[in-house]
């Protein structure tokens, strides 16, 4: 039994301990807002927050996960209004939205340790999430955005 | 509706049995609708229409309530599809858009056709659509004046409401609904669509439809569906196409736990078409106990004839190919005898590899078979052809199967192709129990409807004033009829349509060629399809040409495409104009909005100043899906990658535009999407297997790499509305190379061009 908490919730896992913890959310505990793209750490649809760092959870053992807190798009915010998420409606970013759970989930790692981060650090904090559709510059945008405005 | 409304996704939220809220794709700006609809039986509610209040077609529902339902029966996959297509009912009809519901429409013949690719969705039904929000205005309209003892004429609907402004009287859709649905539903000739002036929306920006259900995680994928007792299966499948498996030891898998059961499936009979390619299905109770379990298969493959497949090998073949005549296409004047006669003679041949879609969502299907049943939940760009391939593979008839549309993320035209849906029925049918297959990344990039292979020969003899007196282009890729029709080796008149025989041209001697060219994988269509590999071949000539006439690009493709006209057969030297399926009469080739947008793209970009300045810019300009886009690419020298695209500029003629901010977003992604093509993308093949399987090798345009602007502009026109999907990939690669050689002399004829 792996134990951990996951938004904010108490969570006992009967699964095997190297089952992705991708897989253990989605279809262990029915948290389908982080996305399965890759499977190998390539893509960052999988982000999520691991005792408030970004992981990619398609390659983290759920064992790895043990005793700690788990965030996951679902659980950014109470009412979906964190300031990423508003900035990203406001300036509709998404086209697919496919990717953009675990885009947000990046940048949300990086609000919290840089909170006005630079274009160089927003490049340098999302450059391993893939958005095939293409918006880039508006999920920049919106980071900038979400982080109170324009940046050197 | 003002451009801060609130947007509030109403969702239809029911407890599954593993806790988890599904939700169907109801969608609205705000929630209103539905009051007094009884709550879904099923995870994923139907979509037809209630049977109260009044509803004139299968697209529009109005209840006592006032409450506003419009089918969207296209899928949404990033393009917007369902703020736009619903958006024409609604202005239409006169709603406020604060209460209409949007639902997505199952896969139903009677909707008509519900492709969507080959941005075909606002461009071929855009009257349509109109069409069925008019006729629900015309009812409730009758309905007032009826009452009212007024001509119909005399009255207006607006907001949400029908007006008789003369004795300033109104009365709400609601309350109209009762009468109006016993009226007859009059004939589409009957009813008239408003003058465009009083069309409120169309042309403004709409908020995102669902953004909150995107960025809260809750907009429910393919994947995301969840039935109770549902399996998840993953699949090995023949690697090389044409293969079959012949046996193979489950013991291993079987082992591991949570592995139920082993499926064999079968190979697809004749040519592929949109059979799944069969192979062994490992059944699990979770996603991870299925790939570990298919990880330990022992499997005993028949590679068949295509196992000698070698991308290096063939690309010579392909250039062996376009070097001997090819089947004439198009002819006007005499190009082979002003070639022969010619002193000054240009030749290039360009090269495109094969690319996989790529989608950010790999291929998955929910299905539920039963006796005499099957329903699915899947992202399909099809619906009916979903349902079509359904009954063949399981033998059943059409009539019994149903087919949910759930989001799609991403489609790019893999997902038109059905082998995954009816892969995921079979399953469910030899486990007697609800499944989804899921494909894994590597699945999804290796066993894909490849965008074709090619090779071009452009020639062109030059006067010695610099004119260009005969241009001759041989083209050679394996065509998409050969997925259906393995003999077929040479291009369909649609896909020479795409960038050779629409192609305007100022040149008194014109002739193209299709040149053979047989399929070793499935060939399927990716966004923007032909354009992409016509569109840099010609896009990157006309950049030679201008070198060679000592021109700036610019003037050479504009003297290049010679005075505003309009084309037509004869002045082409093709029987047809292959017109992306519409009509010349309202999609004509007007060379005049191709020279609008290539003047618009260099005024927005500064052609001349930034060139004068010494910066490294290119220009392409491609006319597809009867829409014109020209774009501008400025790159620099980079450190570790060689060069960078620092900034892109696009301009768009796509005639009457919907909801600008989507297209806006098109446009944008489009200048991505054709970068990854230009500088990354490539599948090569060796004995019949792609050499990719991930993004690591199949590699994409990442945020750093990203140009810091890319500024869309969109000319504004009443024309009939033209494609947005796909337009805006085409022009980028040429673009690209002819920036690439601004910067460094360096001509590349070959995608992608080689990056750090």
């Amino acid at each position: 039994m792996i134990t951990m908490t996951v938004n904010g919730q108490r969570r006992d896992l009967d699964v095997d301990p190297d089952m992705p913890l991708l897989w253990a959310l989605r279809d262990t505990l029915g948290l389908t807002g982080t996305k399965y793209g890759c499977g190998e750490a390539l893509c960052g649809a999988c982000v999520v927050h691991l005792d408030g760092s970004a992981v990619r959870a398609c390659v983290t053992p759920v064992s790895r996960a043990a005793g700690k807190a788990v965030t996951t798009i679902e659980g950014l915010s109470a009412t979906g209004d964190h300031p990423l998420q508003k900035a990203w409606v406001e300036l509709g970013v998404p086209q697919c939205g496919y990717c953009q759970a675990g885009q947000i989930m990046s940048a949300a790692a990086l609000l919290k340790k840089v909170p006005r981060p630079t274009d160089k650090q927003i490049e340098g904090s999302l450059a391993g999430n893939i958005c095939r559709c293409g918006a880039y510059n508006r999920i920049r945008e919106a980071v900038r955005k979400a982080a109170g405005g324009n940046t050197p | 509706m003002s451009a801060n409304a609130s947007i509030v996704l109403l969702r239809r939220s029911f407890l599954v049995s593993v806790g988890l809220a599904a939700t169907g794709l109801a969608l609205g700006w705000v929630e209103d609708a539905h009051a007094g609809t009884p709550p879904p039986a099923s995870p994923w509610p139907a979509t037809t229409l209630p049977a109260d209040g009044l509803k004139p077609n299968v697209f529009v529902h109005i209840a006592t309530s006032g409450a506003v339902t419009i089918v969207c029966h296209r899928s949404e996959m990033g393009q917007g599809i369902t703020s736009s297509l619903p958006v024409l009912i609604a202005d239409e009809l006169g709603a406020n858009m604060k209460r209409v519901t949007i639902l997505q429409g199952d896969g139903d013949a009677a909707y008509g056709d519900q492709n969507t690719d080959g941005s075909r969705s606002v461009r071929t039904i855009y009257q349509d659509m109109r069409k069925a929000g008019a006729t629900a205005r015309v009812m409730l309209i009758a309905a007032a004046a009826k009452r009212w003892r007024v001509p119909p004429t005399e009255c207006v609907a607006r907001e949400h409401q029908v007006l008789h402004e003369k004795s300033k009287r109104a009365l709400p859709f609601g309350d109209l609904v009762e009468e109006a649905r016993k009226l007859a539903v009059p004939a589409a000739k009957d009813v008239a669509l408003r003058p465009t002036a009083e069309l409120e929306h169309i042309g403004k920006p709409l908020p995102l439809l669902d953004g909150p259900g995107v960025v809260t995680g809750k907009a429910a994928y393919g994947a995301d569906v969840v039935l109770p007792g549902m399996l998840t299966a993953v699949i090995a499948r023949p690697p090389v196409v044409g293969g079959k498996l012949i046996k193979f030891d489950g013991a291993k898998a079987l082992a591991i736990k949570g592995v139920k059961k082993l499926v064999e499936l079968t190979a697809p009979v004749g040519s592929p078409a949109f059979q799944p390619r069969g192979g062994v299905a490992v059944v699990a109770e979770d996603t991870w106990s299925a790939m570990k379990g298919r990880a330990a298969l022992e499997l005993f493959w028949d590679h068949g004839p295509n196992a000698s497949y070698d991308s290096t090998q063939y690309k010579k073949q392909l250039s062996e190919s376009v070097r001997k005549p090819g089947r004439s296409v198009r002819n006007f004047g005499d190009a082979d005898a002003e070639l022969a006669k010619s002193k000054r003679i240009i030749e290039a041949e360009y090269h495109v590899p094969h690319l996989a879609h790529a989608a950010m969502e790999p291929l998955v299907c929910v299905a539920k078979v039963e006796k005499d049943s099957c329903e699915v939940w899947a992202p399909t760009q099809n619906p009916q052809a979903s349902k079509k391939e359904l009954a063949r593979a399981l033998g059943m008839d059409a009539a019994k199967i149903t087919v949910h549309v759930t989001k799609l993320g991403g489609g790019f035209g893999r997902k038109s192709k059905q082998d995954f849906v009816a892969e995921a029925a079979l399953v469910s049918r030899a486990m007697g129990a609800p499944v989804r297959v899921q494909w894994t990344r590597a699945d999804d990039i290796q066993h894909d409807y490849f965008h074709t292979v090619s090779t071009q020969l452009l020639r062109a003899s030059l006067a010695a004033d610099g004119k260009v007196t005969a241009w001759h282009h041989r083209t050679a890729f394996p065509p998409i009829p050969s997925t259906f029709d393995a003999t077929q080796k040479s291009p369909s008149n649609g896909e020479l349509g795409q960038g050779v025989t629409d192609l305007p041209l100022d040149v008194p001697n014109v002739r193209a060629e299709a040149c053979e060219a047989p399929a070793h994988v499935r060939i399927g269509w990716l966004r923007s399809v032909c354009n992409i590999f016509h569109g840099f071949a010609v896009g990157s000539f006309i950049d030679e040409l201008a070198q060679a006439k000592k021109v700036d690009t610019k003037t050479a493709l504009l003297e290049l495409l010679g005075p505003a006209r309009v084309e037509t057969p004869s002045t082409l030297g093709v029987k047809k104009i292959e017109n992306y399926g519409m009509s010349t009469d309202i999609h004509p080739i007007d060379v005049g909005r191709m020279r609008n947008v290539v003047e618009r793209v260099a005024k927005i970009s500064s052609w001349a100043n930034r060139q004068a300045e010494g910066k490294s810019l290119g220009m392409a300009c491609h006319r597809s899906f009867n829409a014109c886009v020209a774009v501008v690419v400025s790159v620099v020298s980079h450190p570790r990658r060689g060069f960078a695209v620092d900034e892109a500029w696009l301009v768009v003629d796509a005639g009457t535009v919907i909801n600008p901010d989507r297209v806006r977003s098109q446009m944008e992604g489009a200048v991505v999407f054709g970068m990854s093509i230009a500088m990354h993308s490539s599948i090569t093949m060796k004995a019949g297997v792609p050499e990719q399987s991930n993004f690591h090798d199949y590699r994409l345009i990442r945020m750093p790499e990203t140009p810091k602007r890319i500024t869309v502009d969109i000319i504004p026109s009443s024309a009939p509305p033209g494609g947005i999907g796909e337009p805006g990939v085409p022009p980028v690669a040429a673009a690209i190379a002819n920036a690439v050689f601004a910067l460094t002399g360096v001509r590349h004829r070959e995608l992608p061009i080689p990056v750090g």
